[in-house]
C-alpha cells in the first residue's frame, strides 16, 4: 500500500519499507531488524547501517513503554490546524523509542514524563492511517 | 596559538522584520561593513562561500546572484547550508580554503530574507522542518522540539520555567543596547513568565525574534592578515558534529550531543578549556537552547547550567558573558546570516570594538556556538587575539 496513507498529513509516497502501512491497517505497529546482525529500527529501515544488508524482518511495538518526553502544541503547520492543541512526544520500548501523539482523550494534568504507554493504531476520518499513545 | 588562519573585517546588516530590498542589497549591506573594516575591495576577494537556507530563498542557486552584485566575478562562489549553522559551516570551509594555500582572502557571506516568503508558506514549510517520513506526519514543528527538550531537561535536572525566563530577560537587556537588533524592548521576567503558551513549557518570549539580515567574515592568510590588518582575530579552534534528525534516533532529551563532540573537538584543537573562554555567543534559537548550550560548552556541568542563570554568571561584567549582543532571542534570528553575525560580535569584542556592549577586561578568547536544526548541526568555533 501507498506510504502515502501514513500520518496526519503525508510528505512521503514512496519508500521500500511501505509494508509498515500495511501493518498499520491491521491494527499493528512494527519496526525492522536485521536479519543478518539482529539490529532493531524505529522508525523501520530497509538498509541496515550497522552491516549493510537489506534484509529485514518485522518486529512489533508491543507491551509496555516509558513516555520520555512531550510537548502540548498550541499551535501547528499547515494542515494540521484543526487538531490543535495535541500532545507530541516521545517514548522508549524495548530497545527502541518511538515518535508519536499521545491520544487525546488523556487529561493533561494526567500526561507526565515516566508515564507508561502503549501504542494503539488509528484511522482519521479521511482514512489516513496512523499510531498514538495511549496510557498502559 | 598558531597564527596562521585569521579573520580581517566583519559586517553585518541591522536585523529587521522586513528589509525593502532584495538578497542582493541585503547581503551588499554586510560586504560593506566588512570591506570596509578589513580595507579591502571585491578584487582581492580570491573566493566567496555564500550561506543561506534555501527554503526561504525564491531565487534558485543564489551564490551565483550574491557573488556578482558583490563585485567578485570571476571568482568561485559556491553556496554552503545547514539551516540555521549555515554561515558557521561557510566558514569552516573558508578556514579549510585558506588553510591548505589555495586562496588568501575568503568572503563568507550569510543572508536570510525570512519575509521573502508568504507567512502561510513559512507555516508550510514549517511542517516539513523534521524528518518528513517518519516525524513531520504527527504535525510537530520545531519549537515543539527544542519545548520536548525543555521538558527532559526540568525533569532530569530540576531546571524551571522561571530559569528559561530569566535568560530571555537578559537577552532583552542587551538587545536594547545593540542598534543593529531587532527586538529592542526590555521584558522583565514575570513578563516573560507571563507570556502565553506557545508550545509547552515554552512561552511567547522563549522563541527568537524572526529577521531579515545578513552577515560577512573576512578570512585571509597570515600573510595578507600582517599586511591589511592591524588587529586581525585569529582562528584557535573549530569543531562540528551532527546527530540524528529523528528524535527516535537520540540518547537523550536533555542535552545535543551534535555541539558537545563540537565543544570537545573545538577546545582540543584550541588546546584551552572551558573556563579559559572570556566571552561567548551561544545559539539561543529558543531560552532551552542557551542552557543547553552552557552544558554542552562546558561552561557547567551537565544539569547545572542553572547556577549560571541564577548566580548571574551570564551577564557582561559576569565570569562568563553570552550573548551580550541580545542573541538570537533579541538580536534576531535571520536563519543563514546568524552565525556570521555571532562571529562579528566576538571579533569586536575580542577588538575591544564593542562599545555598549563591550565586556570589561579585554577578552583575549571568545567562543561562538551555532547550532543548524534541533541539535541536527552544531559548530563551535574559539578565537583569539
Ligand atoms: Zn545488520
Amino acid at each position: 500500500m501507498s506510504f502515502k496513507k501514513f500520518g496526519r498529513k503525508s510528505f512521503a509516497s514512496q519508500t521500500k519499507v511501505d509494508a509498515f502501512v500495511d501493518y498499520l491497517e491491521k491494527g499493528e505497529v512494527r519496526g525492522t531488524q536485521c536479519k543478518s546482525c539482529g539490529a532493531k529500527f524505529f522508525p523501520p529501515r530497509a538498509d541496515c547501517d550497522q552491516c549493510l544488508s537489506n534484509d529485514m524482518d518485522w518486529f512489533p511495538i508491543d507491551g509496555v513503554g516509558t513516555l520520555v518526553t512531550f510537548t502540548r502544541q498550541g499551535f501547528a503547520p499547515t494542515g494540521f490546524e484543526k487538531d490543535v492543541p495535541y500532545t507530541t512526544g516521545m517514548a522508549a520500548f524495548d530497545g527502541v523509542q518511538v515518535f508519536g501523539r499521545l491520544d487525546g482523550s488523556i487529561p493533561e494534568e494526567e500526561v507526565e514524563i515516566g508515564m507508561k504507554v502503549a501504542v494503539r493504531t488509528i484511522q482519521y476520518d479521511d482514512g489516513q492511517l496512523s499510531y498514538e499513545f495511549i496510557k498502559a | 596559538m598558531s597564527k596562521d588562519v585569521a579573520i580581517i573585517g566583519v559586517g553585518q546588516s541591522t536585523f529587521v522584520r522586513e528589509y525593502p530590498g532584495s538578497i542582493r542589497e541585503l547581503a551588499f549591506d554586510a560586504w560593506k561593513e566588512a570591506a570596509q573594516d578589513a580595507g579591502i575591495t571585491a578584487k582581492d576577494i580570491s573566493a566567496s562561500v555564500i550561506c543561506s537556507a534555501p527554503e526561504y530563498d525564491l531565487q534558485r542557486s543564489p551564490a551565483g546572484v550574491i557573488a556578482e552584485y558583490l563585485g567578485f566575478v570571476p571568482a568561485p562562489t559556491f553556496a554552503i547550508e545547514s539551516v540555521c549553522s549555515s554561515s558557521t559551516s561557510g566558514l569552516r570551509v573558508a578556514y579549510s580554503m585558506v588553510k591548505s594555500g589555495l586562496h588568501d582572502i575568503v568572503a563568507v557571506v550569510g543572508f536570510q530574507k525570512m519575509s521573502e516568503i508568504t507567512s502561510a508558506d513559512s507555516q508550510e514549510r514549517m511542517g516539513r522542518g523534521s524528518d518528513i517520513q517518519w516525524e513531520s506526519p504527527f504535525g510537530t514543528m520545531m519549537p515543539a522540539y527544542y519545548a520536548m527538550h525543555a521538558a527532559a531537561h526540568f525533569k532530569q535536572y530540576g531546571s524551571t520555567e522561571k530559569d528559561l525566563a530569566m535568560i530571555r530577560a537578559k537577552s532583552t537587556t542587551y538587545g536594547a543596547i545593540n542598534d543593529r537588533a531587532v527586538y529592542r524592548k526590555v521584558l522583565s521576567v514575570d513578563e516573560c513568565l507571563n507570556a502565553p503558551v506557545v508550545t509547552s513549557p515554552l512561552k511567547k518570549f522563549d522563541c527568537c525574534a524572526n529577521a531579515d539580515g545578513s552577515s560577512c567574515v573576512i578570512v585571509a592568510s597570515a600573510d595578507r592578515a600582517k599586511e591589511l590588518c592591524k588587529k586581525p582575530v585569529w582562528f584557535m579552534g573549530l569543531g562540528s558534529g551532527s546527530a540524528s534528525v529523528t528524535l527516535t534516533g537520540r540518547g537523550n532529551c536533555y542535552g545535543l550531543t551534535a555541539a558537545m563532540k563540537a565543544a570537545q573537538d573545538a577546545y582540543a584543537m584550541a588546546g584551552i578549556k572551558p573556563q579559559d573562554v572570556k566571552v561567548a555567543e551561544v545559539h539561543d534559537c529558543f531560552t532551552i537552547a542557551e542552557l543547553l548550550a552552557y552544558e554542552a560548552l562546558g561552561f557547567a556541568e551537565p544539569g547545572k547550567g542553572v547556577e549560571i542563570v541564577r548566580e548571574g554568571q551570564n551577564l557582561i561584567d559576569g565570569k562568563i558573558p553570552v550573548n551580550v549582543d541580545g542573541g538570537l532571542l533579541s538580536k534576531g534570528h535571520p536563519i543563514g546570516a546568524t552565525g556570521g553575525s555571532q562571529v562579528r560580535t566576538i571579533v569586536l569584542q575580542l577588538r575591544d570594538e564593542a562599545g555598549p556592549m563591550q565586556v570589561p577586561g579585554q577578552p583575549e578568547i571568545g567562543l561562538i556556538h551555532n547550532v543548524g536544526g534541533v541539535g541536527l548541526y552544531a559548530n563551535v568555533t574559539i578565537l583569539g587575539r
